[in-house]
């Protein structure tokens, strides 16, 4: 080899392994009011410590009237949202589009969906049972639950920042937003799609893989 | 020969007169089925989907053939009052709860002609006339 395309070489090399350092891997963003606290480190210093805001703990009867707590989506990233079976107008979008994600990550048990209902009168775990099979994902991946107004609306505006309401001005009783929520396995909230909107969708479909990979390390 | 040429100038006006009006009608029915498509879009998809496909065993494709063109004098009902009536697409029956929807006469003619030129089917136009008529029939 001549020494002038040694050198060619060299700098190629160089070039090459700069830019693949300087590529980042994506990671998700972490939603919702963050608070720090003081921790001691290992050495007696004193530390600052992030604190973000999680799911709290919950307690909901499913559609095989079994009660399902955060236990069950231990170690797990899941998609939760609000909806109710009655429901004519975005609720069908929603749940067509989830249905293909779920449909995308039905092998991978890391993965789990979770459908709270705001129809406290209508929605019995009976109904959830029949909606389910009838949108033809009834198995334990995803669960579909049943609560009372308060427990669940708290936890729909507060903890997974989704508003939703009793509307008696509307045709169908209920308002609420169709948002899509990724909860990772610290129960940390880390996207919020809209579940009607196509292209969110397919980005909610993008991220739940780089979700998962950060779990791995 | 003057016979000749007034026989053919005769049957070429009944021969224009024809397709100019097949024309008009197909004018009419595109312009029908463009509106049909944007109501659809508007009141129908979310729950019968952009191809008609319907949604799992909750909501009825709209692509059977067979029960578009058997119940095509009902639709205008199943559209303007809802239907909660168990229904058989595709050998498949529906026990699920259409919302009524209250539409203008000529809005029920468009969307109608779309869902039954739409997703395979080709039955052509549909007039306002015709959904006067088949709303005095709904049960
Ligand atoms: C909230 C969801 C929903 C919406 C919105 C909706 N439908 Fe339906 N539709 C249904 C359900 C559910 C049935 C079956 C009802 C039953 O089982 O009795 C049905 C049945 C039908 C049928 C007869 C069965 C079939 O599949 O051919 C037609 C036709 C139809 N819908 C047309 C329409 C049109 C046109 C619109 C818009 C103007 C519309 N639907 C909007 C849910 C919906």
């Amino acid at each position: 080899m001549r020494p002038q395309s040694t050198l060619i070489c060299a700098i190629l090399l160089a070039v090459m392994l700069f830019a693949s350092s300087c590529q980042q891997e994506r990671k998700l963003p972490i939603y919702g009011l963050r608070d720090t606290k003081t921790v001691k480190n290992s050495d007696g210093t004193a530390g600052v410590d992030t604190i973000y805001q999680t799911i709290p703990a919950f307690k909901f009867l499913n559609q095989d009237s079994v009660y399902i707590t955060n236990e069950h989506f231990k170690d797990k990233v899941y998609i939760a949202d609000f909806f109710f079976t009655s429901c004519t107008s975005i609720c069908p979008i929603m749940h067509r589009n989830l249905k293909m994600v779920s449909e995308k990550f039905k092998d991978n048990p890391d993965v789990m969906f979770l459908s709270h209902t705001i129809d406290f009168k209508y929605d019995t775990p009976s109904v959830l049972k029949k909606y389910a099979q009838k949108l033809g994902v009834d198995g334990p991946k995803w669960q579909f639950v049943y609560g009372p107004k308060d427990s669940v609306y708290t936890l729909a505006e507060k903890s997974y920042l989704v508003a939703v309401n009793v509307d008696s001005t509307n045709r169908d009783g209920y308002v609420h937003q169709g948002y899509l929520v990724l909860i990772d396995k610290d129960r940390r909230i880390r996207g919020a799609y809209d579940g009607t909107n196509p292209e969110q969708v397919a980005q909610l479909e993008k991220d739940i893989p780089v979700l998962l990979a950060e779990g791995k390390k | 020969m003057r016979k000749f040429i007034l026989i053919s100038l005769v049957s070429l006006t009944l021969i224009s007169m024809f397709y100019s009006c097949q024309t008009a009608e197909t004018v009419q029915k595109d312009a029908y089925y463009v509106n049909g498509r944007d109501l659809y879009i508007k009141h129908c998809q979310n729950c019968h989907g952009a191809k008609g496909e319907g949604l799992g065993a909750l909501t009825p494709p709209l692509t059977d053939s067979v029960f578009m063109k058997a119940n095509k004098e009902k639709l205008a009902c199943i559209i303007k009052n809802g239907l909660s009536a168990p229904v058989t697409v595709h050998g498949q029956v529906y026990e699920g709860k259409m919302p009524e929807f209250n539409l203008a006469n000529i809005d029920l003619a468009q969307v109608i002609v779309y869902i039954t030129n739409a997703f395979g089917h080709q039955q052509g136009m549909y007039t306002n006339q015709q959904v006067e008529n088949d709303l005095k029939n709904c049960k």
